[in-house]
Parts: C-alpha cells; structure tokens; sequence
C-alpha cells in the first residue's frame, strides 16, 4: 500500500499588496487559529510545528525563534525550513511518515510589504564576487532565461503574455486575490520593460499573507476531518546556483522533483492523471517551463495550450486557478503554501466561482524565485 | 614557498597582508530596510507610550496580565481579553554592566557603562515586564529586586517608542 499523508485542516488569511493593520504575528494566529479549528485540533495535540522563514525576508536574524508565539508552539518540537512552504511541508510528511508523530502544524508567512528594499535584497541572493560587482538588476536573472526559452522555440511572447491574461482573469474570481484583473495580450506586451523580454505585468507583484496547514497520518485522519485531502507525493530539487553554467531553458530541478513526487504517488503519466495544477508563475514564462518539466505538457505545448484555452478554468488541464503568483501576489516563501492550499480548496469542491469540474489529482509546485534553482512539487488527492 | 605559508597554516595571515593585497577579498555593505507592522498589540502600546503610560493585556483564562501586550495567549492559545494599565515602576529581574557598545566596540574612557535591565512591572504578572536600561545609579550600587521607576522623555519629545522611556531609576520603598 502507499504511503499517504493527509491535510486535515487549512488556516489562511487574504492575500494582500499591505497589512498595515496587524503585525506578522497576528496575520499568522489568524491562519493558525482557522486551521486548528477546521481540524479540531489545539497545539497540546499537535506533535511538530515547522515553520518556513528566512532572515533577510523577516529583516531579523536567526528569524525562526520568532515564530513559536503565534502558533501555539511555546515549548514544543519546531523546527524551522528556510526555503518555500512546500519545502516545510515535505518535512512535515516526512515526519508523519516516520510513524513517531500523528499531527504536524506546517506554517509559511509573507510580510513583503515591510521589505522596503527588495530588489537589493533580491540583488543580495546574487554571488558577491562574480555577479554583484556588474551592477544589474536581479531580474536580468529572468530576462536570460525567457530570452533563452523563447529563442529555442519554447513558446512565443504572446503566449507568455496570455498567461498573464489567463491568471488575473482567474484572481478575479478568487476573494483571496489581490491582484485580479481584465486585461489583455497587448496590455502585457506594452507594458513597461524591466529586463527584455520581461515586461512589468509580466512579473508577479508582491503580496502579504499567512497560510498554517494541519497534517495528520493516515491513521487518526478519521477523528480529525471528514474531508482530507491527501498528499500522496512529494518531492524536491535544487540545481547548481552557478550563472555562469545553468541550463538557460528548462528548469531541471522542477523536473526531477516533480519525478520524485510522481514516483511516490505512483503517477505513471502525469499529463493524463492530473486534472489541475497550481504552478509557479513569478514571471509569465515560468508558468511555460514548469508545465512542461512537471510533463503536464510536452516541450514547446504549454504556450500553444494557453493560447487555445486548454489550460482555462473549463480548459482540460487548469492551471492557477486561484490566479497564480501573477493574480493573488508573489508571497516569497508563503508561495507554494498558496497554491496547496488553492488545491485543498478544489479538491474538497470549495473553490467557488472558480471550482474547477472533477477535480481528483491536483499538482503543485513551488519555486524559490529569482536568483534560485530550488524547486518543490506535491502530488494531492481528493478522498 | 610563500604560498606553502597560506595553504598549510591556518594561522598564519597577518593585518598587513590583507593591507598590501596578498590576500585577495570584496568587501560589500548590503543595503537592506524593512519597516515593521506594529498591529493591534505592540501599536497600542507604543501610543500609550507616548502618552506616558504603560500598558499590557489580560488574559481571563491564565488570568496573567501581559507585557509586552499581546492579541492572544500563547499559552492558553486563545484570544487575550482586556487592556490594562500598569504602573511605571516596578523591580529589577535581572541586569547587567556592560562596558562595550552594541557593536562590541569598548567605550569610551570615562563613559559609563550601559546598564540593561529586566524590570519586572507593578500590576503586570510576576516574570513580566520591560527590557529596557537603568540610570541615575551607580554598578556596584544595582541590586537584583531593588524598586525603579521610569524617566519619561518629556511629552513633547516623545515619539510612540520604546525609547519614550529614557531609563529606570532606583526609588525607595
Ligand atoms: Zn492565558
């Protein structure tokens, strides 16, 4: 039999461009007290807290004592991931599927609007020696890339840019999302340029927001919720950091995560087995390239199937219908917390005006942004 | 052969070769700013600052009565309940006499001592309090659990911080 680990209960806030109103300990309480009481559970119940936090995103050092408060976490087991949600959440199952832990509280937070300095701090992710001394933009990173991926046929601009249209047409069903909106081709294709081909609506724009999830074996998921959703893969996968030598075209290690979730989840043939996905869209093209490493699409179709609707809320495969990174907001490590939970939603049938038909397989993929290579994928399935 | 000397010791770098180039290094200030939501807690209590008063947040559950304030227990894991004021004095936890700066420079010759201090409020509960510094003392006079009270920034320079309060200082009781 495989191995499976259930979400039994899912807290969040919206997602917004500012939460001026509370501090980054009270937006997360209230994702953490949403969960806790969809699964039933209080802290005293939960075995392991892990959190996902990184120092230069929370402008503290050693950011991860400070989130135990807010969780209910005060003298327990945490640890602390600094990577994306989905890389806390393979931690989480991992613990589970021990055997030594029934509940696992698994927690990512953004307070992007309280970086004031972003791009320099994007820019600080950069070799210090070979890269930083050149003076450019962190988002010539992307630039590189699309232009790599564009060259090799992969897609045309005005795919990437009906990516774009795509996801904030979807935000605007999704009352989490902050950054729905009508728009079309042209808009995004004359819009502002940052880094050629990258234009400004083709970068997700940032985003505040808290998402806590409660997991739990597959043993004592009956006594917590009548309703899980299963994570019945996982995987992840970091490529080599070097600018120099990257492959400038496909993201390898979406790839051999998404291998290693589907492995695990015994997924033979993804583009068949999967009915939606929830993927990184950061810049436009992202959402190109990770579909076709997650070979939901074969190599240069994700463009020509966005552009034909396939991947539409009524298309075959959806892709972000909550909207994406491009229509709810770039939550840093908060991201592919975001789109878990997006797929939690669809596959319990609670997604709404944006409740995608059938939803049984859904995957999501998380990416660590520019300048990284980190990659996370998690197979779920509706009960 | 010089170079045997780097490889082999780990030891054995002097200032001056650093100063003459022999060792190569780039050097880079990262130029990062953040500004922090306050919220609902720690933003009432940064304005009651400024208006000269401290306060904390009750708990009806634990019944312990909190600072700093909080929205919610992080014990009882529940919301807090009430607001309440408490006093500007209070007794000393924990100190000490500290004769380098923040960034580990030594003082200056002749300047005193920063002299932090844990001070356990009056009104809030036992273990809770300020953090904050003591003046108007002297080291070697401090004593864990003497009485201190607050020196307030005068109104009109107070700006909704920490830094409202400029010290404790000993008071007889
Ligand atoms: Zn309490």
């Amino acid at each position: 039999m495989r191995e499976k680990v259930a979400i039994a209960g899912v807290g969040y806030t919206a997602f917004t461009s500012v939460s001026p109103g509370v501090s980054y300990r009270e937006l997360t309480y209230e994702a953490a007290v949403k969960a806790y009481e969809e699964a039933g559970v209080e802290p005293k119940d939960v075995d392991s807290f892990v959190c996902t936090s990184e120092d230069f995103l929370e402008g503290y050092s050693i950011s991860d004592e400070y989130c135990n408060d807010q969780l209910g976490a005060v003298l327990k087991p945490v640890q602390t991931i600094p990577g994306d949600f989905m890389h806390s959440l393979a931690v989480g199952v991992m613990h589970i599927l021990t055997g030594k832990f029934d509940i696992v509280v698994v927690q990512a937070l953004s307070k992007a609007s309280n970086m004031k300095t972003i791009p320099e701090m994007i820019n600080f992710a950069l070799d210090p020696v070979l890269n930083r001394p050149l003076d450019v933009t962190p988002y010539a990173v992307a630039g590189l890339e699309m232009n790599r991926f564009l060259e090799e046929g992969r897609a045309t601009r005005e795919q990437c840019a009906a990516v774009v249209v795509k996801n904030k047409a979807n935000a605007l069903l999704n009352p989490l999302a902050g950054y729905g909106a009508s728009i079309t081709v042209d808009h995004v294709l004359e819009s502002e340029p940052v880094a050629e081909p990258v234009r400004l609506l083709d970068i997700a724009p940032y985003a505040d927001g808290a998402v806590v999830m409660v997991l739990c074996s597959e043993r004592v998921a009956p006594s917590l919720t009548d309703r899980p959703v299963w994570i019945t893969g996982i995987g992840w996968s970091t490529d080599s950091p070097t600018l120099e030598s990257r492959d400038w075209v496909d993201a390898v290690s979406v790839r051999l995560a998404g291998d290693m979730a589907y492995r695990m989840a015994g997924v033979k043939c993804p583009a068949k087995e999967v009915d939606l996905a929830e993927v990184n869209d950061e810049i436009s093209f992202k959402e190109l390239q990770h579909l076709e490493a997650l070979r939901l699409f074969d190599e240069g179709a994700a463009g020509k199937a966005t552009e034909d609707g396939k991947t539409s809320l009524e298309g075959t495969l959806p892709v972000n219908p909550s909207g994406g990174g491009l229509g709810v907001g770039h939550l840093f490590e908060c991201s592919g917390a975001q789109k878990v939970l997006e797929l939690v939603l669809q596959l319990r049938g609670e997604a709404g005006a944006r409740q995608v038909a059938g939803a049984g397989v859904g995957v999501a993929q998380a990416w660590r942004g520019i300048p990284t290579t980190s990659a996370a994928v998690a197979v779920l399935c509706a009960d | 052969m010089e170079l045997e000397r780097f490889e082999l010791g780990a030891t054995h770098y002097k200032e001056s070769d650093l100063k003459e180039g022999k060792l190569l290094s780039l050097p880079w200030t990262p130029n990062l700013k953040y500004a922090w939501d306050n919220g609902v807690a720690i933003g009432r209590y940064l304005a009651e600052l400024k208006e000269g008063r401290i306060i904390a947040r009750k708990c009806n559950k634990c019944r312990r009565i909190m600072l700093p304030p909080r929205m919610f227990c992080e014990m009882c894991w529940r919301p807090t309940d009430e607001w309440v004021y408490v006093k500007d004095t209070g007794r000393v936890n924990t100190y000490s006499v500290c004769y380098v700066n923040w960034d580990a420079s030594r003082i200056k010759k002749g300047e005193k001592p920063h002299l932090p201090a844990v001070i356990e409020i009056d009104g809030a509960s036992p273990g809770m309090g300020i953090l904050h510094l003591l003046g108007e003392v002297e080291p070697e006079d401090i004593k864990i659990g003497m009485w201190v009270r607050a020196v307030w920034k005068k109104p009109e320079e107070r700006e909704g911080a920490i830094t409202d309060i400029l010290y404790f200082k000993p008071v007889r009781r």
